[in-house]
């Protein structure tokens, strides 16, 4: 029997798993997925938490998620072994592969910021990253006075990096019908020099923040949270007050690929990033969130990826030559408040233009502007998740980007 | 005079135009006199690009040379990771995605 194990049971680990049970023979090969946690979370809907009286339904059996055939541990992944190609589990079992996917992600770690964890933690410091800080989130905006509320990301990349403007537009919305917006001042603090990654769209989503009186801080990248005077301090010695502090935490990928010598400075796995194998062990693949690739770390890219990995490593275990290439492609809903939302679609070379996206029967849908289809497309996106994502269906996306609808504005974008 | 090319913001768009002395002009240009504490950042940038592909982040410099983030930004005063690039001749350090 060959032997492929999968570290993860997330978005891409799942996908791939049921991709590959399909396509590799069962008295062949051997399907080992590992994650620590039994429950599946459906992270994008994290962001409406704060936002819902009741907590939505966002967990499902791993088990459940995974085809017959596959076998799941559950176990915390300590250490990995690339010269003798073996996995050790934190409870000391020890799982030998032929072939490995990583694809355990990347985690919000607080404990990176001097001062975020402490007693404030989860009171006036919070993230949405998590279960649970969503719901301190939504009991903090709950009971919230009045006064000054800071949006704030420690640093680049982080996963789903439109969820902290996201964010701030539905806090907005949320004062604005709780009547008492006048009472609230909002300010959205970055460590980029705009409010997003790529020109057009930074423009674009700046001047919505702009409408909505958001105040912007850029290039600022925080040092430490002094907690008891509520203030943000930058290296470079600024400082922002606030009394109630939504931070998205520095993002890391999982220790033990760092501790391996397999991960970069943030635990990211360096990848060829058009076929997403490993630089340095080529029987070692990364997929989702926790490889280096240069677009964005979201499910869509997971998707996106991994029907390019699948076919790749079907050739490569046949001793073939990989012929299919990635191309960066990302695309992304974008809530933007009072049931509307963006759409933004992008890749490597391209940057997230205005135009209509095609969407088969169903389409199109508008890119880079405010529209209510665009709402329900993201929330769509839960049912599709669940149904058709991760049990490895095609959906009616092509993997690669296209430019048909697509055009690149002149000097002014106009919302 | 040799003549380099540069993109519209003014960062070298070749590897290979750089040489030591282009980079005391180009920190001079951006009022940076350079110790060997500057150096020390920008050899490791020069060293780090062919290999890894792209220019190094903030974080990736500092993790890899021991060098403090704070230090950094005393060193490149106001926006570090653009202004060692800058001084390094490589591009603009990507806005992550
Ligand atoms: C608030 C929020 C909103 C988002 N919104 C969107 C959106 O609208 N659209 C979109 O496309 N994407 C969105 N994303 C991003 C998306 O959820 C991720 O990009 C996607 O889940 C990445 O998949 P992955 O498999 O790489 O990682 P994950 O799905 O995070 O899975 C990693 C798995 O590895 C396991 N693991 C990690 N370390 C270990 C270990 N040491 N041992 C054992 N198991 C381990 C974890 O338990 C986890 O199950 C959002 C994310 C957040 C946080």
């Amino acid at each position: 029997m060959r032997r492929l194990v999968i570290l993860g049971a997330g978005t891409a680990g799942t996908m791939v798993a049921n991709k590959l049970r399909r396509r590799l023979a069962l008295d062949e090969w051997q399907i080992t997925v590992i994650d620590r946690d039994p429950e599946h979370l459906y992270q994008p809907g994290l962001l409406f938490v704060p936002f819902e009286p009741e907590p939505p339904d966002l967990l499902k059996s791993r088990r459940g998620l995974l085809r017959r055939g596959i076998q799941l541990l559950i176990g915390e992944v300590g250490a990995l072994d690339t010269e003798n190609k073996t996995v050790r589990l934190a409870d000391g079992g020890v799982v030998g592969y032929d072939y490995l996917v990583i694809a355990t992600g990347t985690s919000p770690r607080p404990d990176q910021t001097p001062g975020m964890l402490g007693p404030q933690w989860h009171r006036s410091i919070h993230d949405f990253y998590t279960y649970d800080g969503a719901l301190a989130v939504r009991d903090a905006l709950q009971s919230f006075p009045g006064g000054r509320l800071v949006v704030h990301v420690v640093d680049q990349p982080i996963k789903c990096p439109v969820a902290p403007l996201e964010f701030t537009f539905l806090a907005e919305a949320f004062f604005r019908r709780r009547g008492m917006r006048d009472q609230v001042e909002i300010v959205y603090v970055t460590p980029l020099d705009g409010a997003f990654t790529k020109p057009v769209a930074s423009r674009f989503l700046g001047r919505l923040l702009d409408e909505r009186k958001i105040a912007v801080e850029t290039d600022f990248l925080v040092e430490r949270i002094d907690a008891e005077r509520k203030t943000l301090v930058s290296y470079d010695e600024r400082e922002i007050g606030y009394d109630l502090l939504v931070t998205v935490p520095l993002n890391m990928g999982a220790d033990f690929l760092g501790d391996s010598g397999l991960g970069d400075e943030l635990n990211y796995v360096p990848v060829d990033k058009r076929t997403l194998q490993s630089i340095a062990h080529p029987d070692v693949f990364a997929v989702g969130d926790a490889n280096d690739l240069p677009t964005s770390k979201a499910g869509s890219v997971a998707h996106f990826s991994s029907e390019i990995f699948v076919e790749n490593f079907l050739q490569y275990v046949d001793g073939r030559a990989m012929t299919h290439r990635f191309d960066g492609h990302a695309n992304c809903f974008v809530e933007t408040g009072d049931g509307k939302g963006l759409l933004i679609d992008f890749n490597y070379d391209t940057e997230p233009l205005p135009g209509r996206y095609p969407l088969g029967r169903l389409g199109p849908l508008s890119l880079l502007r405010e529209t209510k289809a665009n709402h329900w497309g993201k929330l769509a996106f839960r049912w599709i998740y669940w149904h058709l994502l991760l049990p490895g269906r095609r959906l009616p996306v092509p993997n690669k980007m296209s430019m048909t609808g697509k055009h690149r504005p002149g000097e002014e974008v106009r919302p | 005079m040799t003549t380099i090319h540069v993109d519209s913001e003014g960062f070298l768009t070749e590897y290979g135009e750089w040489s030591e002395d282009l980079a005391a002009e180009l920190a001079a240009r951006i009022g940076i006199e350079l110790t060997d504490e500057h150096w020390k950042a920008i050899r490791f940038l020069r060293a780090d690009y062919p290999s890894h592909g792209e220019t190094a982040t903030l974080r990736r410099v500092s993790v890899l040379t021991g060098m403090p983030i704070k230090q950094l930004f005393t060193l490149f005063p106001g926006k570090p990771a653009k202004k060692m690039a800058y001084v390094a001749g490589l591009p603009k350090p990507r806005g992550c995605v």
